[in-house]
């Protein structure tokens, strides 16, 4: 057996159809001087990908899910090794033939060749079905079947080829690291195996079901977990064995008991998501020897699957009879958020994570992360939503892995609404207001760990006041008040009082700190101590990595504010880019720091009155110092003069400590002048959105830049920063092909005459003839944002558009729920004040 | 007829056993279980009988809870009746089990008849003693023959059939009888999903029994070190051609 190699530039763990494909993908970048290791036998290893069912449905509401599953299932074709069965997803209740609504959106939006189908159609398609308990199917004739086993030994070999060496049944027994250089983060030094050590410049831990076990030797974390699917394959069955073909009848996803049934040659796998969550410790898992059949193929637990199999005979009867030839408990990698766990991760440069994948996406991830680590961004699609950085530490511990992937295990085939909030793992993080808040009923959302009010029930009054009424048809109405309007129309008629304690805050400081935060940001830093900046963070390519406010807070201080969801990943690339001289410290004082948004045409007036100053003629972005009178206290606070929901008032900055006392005197004091406490359902949405404000993840993604999102400024700061380069180049070459823009919905009544509410889930952003809009990039027009814009008695949506269609007044249209509503284009920037008055005051 | 046939649960076949630290036990972390092999073509075989000629088979086993799942397994390929001697889950030595399976057999003979066969399995596939039917038979003053690889009924007789290195033997024996099967007497079929669902129905009866330990106990387990082997490829295409006639030359065969 070939001893490994002492030392190598890239090191990649796990040969399955991530491991494999991602050497491929590096091999076509350049990469040359790779290892790829197993720790089993080659080309089966004994991970998920050998027993995985191999199919690809293509349509999903997520675009990063569908758009890198689109872009693994064309390369599986491209190598040959897939074939279009078509597939079903069958009905079985009326809520789901809703989704069904919902998943010809989003193919629309995708692109997707897709129908809906009545029972007979379904019969017609797949004859041994039991069409009397259906109510409709969902038909895609791309859904296709791949062969990811032959699909990873071709890619190995693209590596080979290229100087890639691969060693199967070696084991890795740890990985090391070493201190630096970048302050407070370690660097990978070598992978050790039972073959010996290599020393790696880059390490990629590719293995699956093992992922976080293995980044734990680097005292890192790939926060997943191994957990069981299902699976029995049952046969023989003559009307498959007739088909003389692997696959030669669409597979069908029986979507309302969580199964699927998917022909393999003369029999049917029937695979389950319906059966309790069973999840795994990494150490539980068998060895290779120890395994009775793979190490990820584990014993079937047949009280699990005895509901499923009696589904499957009402869907099949012809199931009923074929015999149970092959039944596992099958672990994949499930992760708490039910996203991937892709790039870098936070605790060691250099360690890379291509993990949490499942066969459906591989190659496309796969092509993802070898771009990441060689252009420093993937370009293939933004992929923050499964950024491995994402996670925060109370996000990484075993606990939260397991409850929140237990919670969402039974949601794999489940309608998932997408504002639904999880059941387990809450009150996490919260502010110092939470007791408050909760005596006013708020409605809680969490965004990752932290508790934020989306509104109070306790100013449920308003909806009196305002005459509000509750949105018309359920689906519209659920993680929905009307409330939120009353609130969003108080603040703008007197004030609101917002937490904005979630608010992600890191300090840099040191004698490089002003010229390290003009590195990341495309917008000058380097301005008068007291100055706010809202500025982007770019990729190398241009394209948006962040969009954050940063606050030159001293000399040799600035102080960066960033969103909840984008906390960890803006703290990684924060400190990833440090210089290594020891010229700038980092600290993240979330925790120290608390922010409330006080705003609406009151505010100058409450915030006067815990003060000796008449406040509301500062500049807009400026950072002051106050003393508030807060009871029998005086608290020291700083005010910044902004707004994300467009009004006049502040962002006050306080000690964690203060935060309560504050709290009180600011209700206290605003209580005769109409200040409510406001959710973030003004905050986040109807506020932002009346000011055509965009937001990181939504309409900031790395595809687009600052051009595009109108968030250029008229001229390029001289100073360097990371993207410059494309950015510049961008700009040169004139008007942007796209413009972020802002509509109004014309009408929102469907054909049964209801009021229907888009939720800016990527709904498509169609011609007034009804085409899809596509820019010479592929890239599609879909909602981004949508929600109300009470002030201006219309519902607003947001999305980028073709300049030629780009135009104020230009009428498109929106297909939700797969009914078309007549959208117009109200401008690129704000409906509500455009003139920012008051704002300025 | 009236067929009984005794199982046991043992670790599915194909994982590597391994033994706990103290050598007392084997260590069932990742362990599936199953019927032991000629045990289930035991099931099989009296399935088939029962088939050909009516009657029922009523399965048998002793052990912990644990294994009524095996009962049910046998139940979801035909069997009719389960029946379980519950234990604590330790090891039985084959004199303690065989006098154990006797007085249930004897209870169950009581109150439901006869039993014209009984079938036992060659031997476990874990502790492979090779002893307990032919001590329950002997118990019982039932003839019986091992190692049986094939069955017929021919009125009151049982003919069983086994291989040997120079053929065939063939045994009739007069019912009441048992026998010992083999693996290789048939191929048991797997169980169908509505006979799955079928086996839950199964109500197991227990019985109760016990008996003093035999003179076989159980000082220690140990797993025997595995041969080691490797493979060496020696290329692939055409190209691999002069490797294979170094190795048949190694052989001697060229």
């Amino acid at each position: 057996m070939s001893e490994v190699p002492a030392e190598a530039r890239c090191v990649v763990i796990g040969a399955g159809i991530v491991g494999n494909c991602l050497v491929g993908h590096l091999a076509k970048l350049g990469w040359d001087d790779l290892v790829l290791l197993d720790k089993g036998p080659l080309p089966n290893p004994g991970g998920s990908t050998g027993h995985a069912s191999n199919f690809i449905f293509p349509v999903d509401h997520s675009k990063e899910m569908c758009l890198l599953g689109a872009q693994s299932a064309d390369q599986y074709r491209h190598l040959g090794l897939s074939v279009d069965s078509g597939g079903i997803e069958v009905a079985r209740t009326p809520e789901r033939m809703d989704e069904f609504q919902r998943r010809m959106t989003s193919a629309t939006a995708w692109g997707i060749e897709a129908r809906l189908l009545s029972p007979a159609e379904v019969g017609e398609l797949v004859p041994y079905i039991n069409t009397a308990v259906i109510l409709g199917g969902f038909y895609c004739p791309t859904v296709s079947v791949v062969d990811s086993l032959e699909t990873g030994t071709r890619m190995r070999r693209i590596a080979s080829e290229a100087g890639c060496r691969v060693f199967a049944n070696t084991e890795v027994r740890d990985i090391t690291t070493r201190d630096g250089p970048l302050p407070g983060v370690r660097t990978v030094e070598a992978v050790v195996t039972d073959k010996g050590t290599i020393r790696a410049e880059y390490v990629v831990i590719a293995c699956g079901v093992w992922s976080n076990r293995v980044a734990n030797m680097a005292d890192a974390y790939i926060p997943l977990v191994p957990a069981v699917h299902q699976m029995a394959d049952v046969g023989p069955i003559d009307v498959l064995a007739a088909t003389n073909n692997e696959i030669g009848y669409p597979i069908v996803r029986d979507m309302d008991t969580f199964c699927y049934e998917r022909q393999s040659a003369g029999s049917m796998e029937v695979g389950s998501y319906a059966h309790r969550p069973i999840l795994h410790h990494p150490d539980d898992i068998p060895s290779n020897d120890e395994a009775a059949l793979s190490p990820t193929e584990m014993p079937f637990t047949p009280d699990d699957f005895d509901q499923q199999m009696e589904e499957a005979i009402e869907l099949m009867d012809m199931l009923g009879d074929a015999e149970i030839r092959y039944a596992i408990n099958g672990l994949l990698s499930l992760t708490p958020d039910a996203m991937p766990c892709l790039g870098e991760v936070p605790e060691v440069r250099n360690l890379w994570s291509a993990a949490a994948v499942w066969v459906k996406e591989g190659p496309g991830m796969a092509q993802a992360v070898a771009e990441w680590m060689t252009y420093g961004y993937p370009r293939v699609i933004d992929t923050h939503g499964a950024d491995v950085a994402r996670f925060y530490p109370e996000e990484r511990s075993d606990t939260h892995i397991w409850a929140r992937s237990a919670e969402h295990f039974n949601k794999t085939y489940g309608i998932v609404h997408p504002f639904e909030q999880w059941e387990s793992r809450r009150d996490l993080q919260v502010s110092p207001y939470f007791s408050r808040q909760q005596a006013l009923d708020a409605e809680f959302f969490q965004a990752r760990t932290w508790e934020r009010p989306q509104w109070f029930a306790s100013n449920a009054d308003l909806t009196e006041r305002y005459g509000l009424q509750d949105r018309e048809v359920e689906w519209d109405a659920r993680w929905w008040s009307p409330i939120t309007v009353g609130e969003h129309l108080n603040l703008r008629e007197n004030c609101g009082l917002v937490d904005l304690s979630a608010f992600q805050i890191f300090e840099l400081s040191g004698p490089g700190a002003v010229a390290y935060a003009d590195r990341l940001a495309v917008n000058r830093i380097d301005v008068p101590t007291g100055r706010a900046v809202y500025t982007p963070w770019l990729t190398p390519d241009g394209g948006f990595r962040a969009d954050l406010t940063m606050i030159r807070t001293g000399h040799e201080t600035v102080r960066i504010v960033t969103g909840v969801f984008d906390g960890g990943r803006d703290e990684f690339w924060a400190r990833r880019h440090m210089p290594t001289d020891g010229s700038v410290r980092f600290a993240n004082i979330t925790e120290q720091v608390t922010t409330l948004g006080l705003w609406g045409p009151n505010a100058p007036e409450v915030l006067s009155a815990l003060s000796d100053h008449r406040w509301g003629d500062a500049p807009y972005g400026s950072l002051t110092p106050v003393s508030l009178r807060c009871g029998d206290r005086t608290i020291e606070a700083e005010l910044l003069r902004i707004s994300y929901v467009g009004d006049t008032g502040w962002e006050i900055y306080a000690a964690w400590d203060d935060g309560p006392r504050l709290w009180d005197a600011l209700m206290a004091t605003g209580a005769d002048l109409g200040l409510r406490p406001t959710g973030g359902g003004v905050y986040g949405t109807s506020g932002r959105l009346e000011k055509g404000y965009r937001l990181m993840g939504a309409e900031l993604e790395s595809e687009y830049n600052p051009l595009e999102a109108g968030l250029a400024r008229p001229r390029l700061k001289a100073a360097d920063f990371i993207g410059k380069e494309a950015y510049a180049a961008a700009r040169a070459a004139g008007p942007s092909e796209v413009q972020m823009c802002v509509l109004t919905v014309e009408d929102h009544s469907d054909r049964a005459g209801r009021k229907r509410y888009m939720q800016g889930g990527n709904e498509p952003i169609l011609t007034a003839d009804g085409k899809r809009i596509t820019d010479s990039h592929g890239r599609v027009s879909r909602v981004t944002s949508a929600g109300p814009g009470p002030s201006v008695d219309r519902y607003l949506l947001m999305g980028y558009l073709p300049r030629e269609l780009a135009g104020p007044g230009s009428e498109l249209q929106v297909m939700y729920m797969n009914e078309l509503f007549p959208v117009r284009v109200a401008g690129t920037g704000a409906v509500f004040d455009p003139e920012d008055r008051r704002l300025r005051g | 007829m009236r067929i009984c046939c005794c199982v046991k649960r043992v670790p599915a076949p194909g994982a590597r056993i391994n033994v706990t630290a103290d050598g007392q036990a084997v260590d069932v972390a990742h362990l599936g279980f199953a019927v032991s092999p000629h045990e289930e073509c035991g099931v099989e075989a009296a399935v088939q009988l029962t088939e050909a000629h009516g009657g029922e088979v009523t399965v048998l086993t002793l052990g912990a809870p644990e294994a009524a799942e095996q009962l049910r397994y046998a139940a979801s390929v035909g069997a009719h009746h389960g029946v379980l001697v519950p234990t604590d889950g330790s090891g039985w030595d084959p004199q303690r089990t065989a006098l154990a399976l006797t007085a249930a057999i004897r209870t169950l003979e009581e109150a439901g008849g006869p039993f014209d066969l009984l079938i036992f399995g060659n031997e476990s596939a874990d502790s492979g003693g090779f002893q307990v039917g032919i001590r329950v038979a002997v118990a019982l003053g039932r003839p019986m023959v091992g190692g049986i690889k094939g069955i017929e009924i021919d009125g009151p007789t049982v003919r069983a059939r086994r291989e040997t290195d120079a053929g065939f033997e063939v045994y009739e024996l007069p019912m009441p009888a048992a026998v010992g099967v083999k693996e290789g007497i048939n191929l048991p079929r797997y169980p169908t999903m509505r006979g799955r669902l079928a086996s839950k129905r199964l109500e197991v009866a227990e019985l109760a029994g016990d008996a003093l330990p035999g003179g076989q106990a159980m000082r220690r387990l140990h797993r025997p070190a595995e041969a080691a082997s490797e493979t060496v490829i020696l290329g692939t295409g055409p190209g691999a051609a002069p490797s294979v006639v170094d190795v048949l030359a190694d052989l001697g065969v060229l």
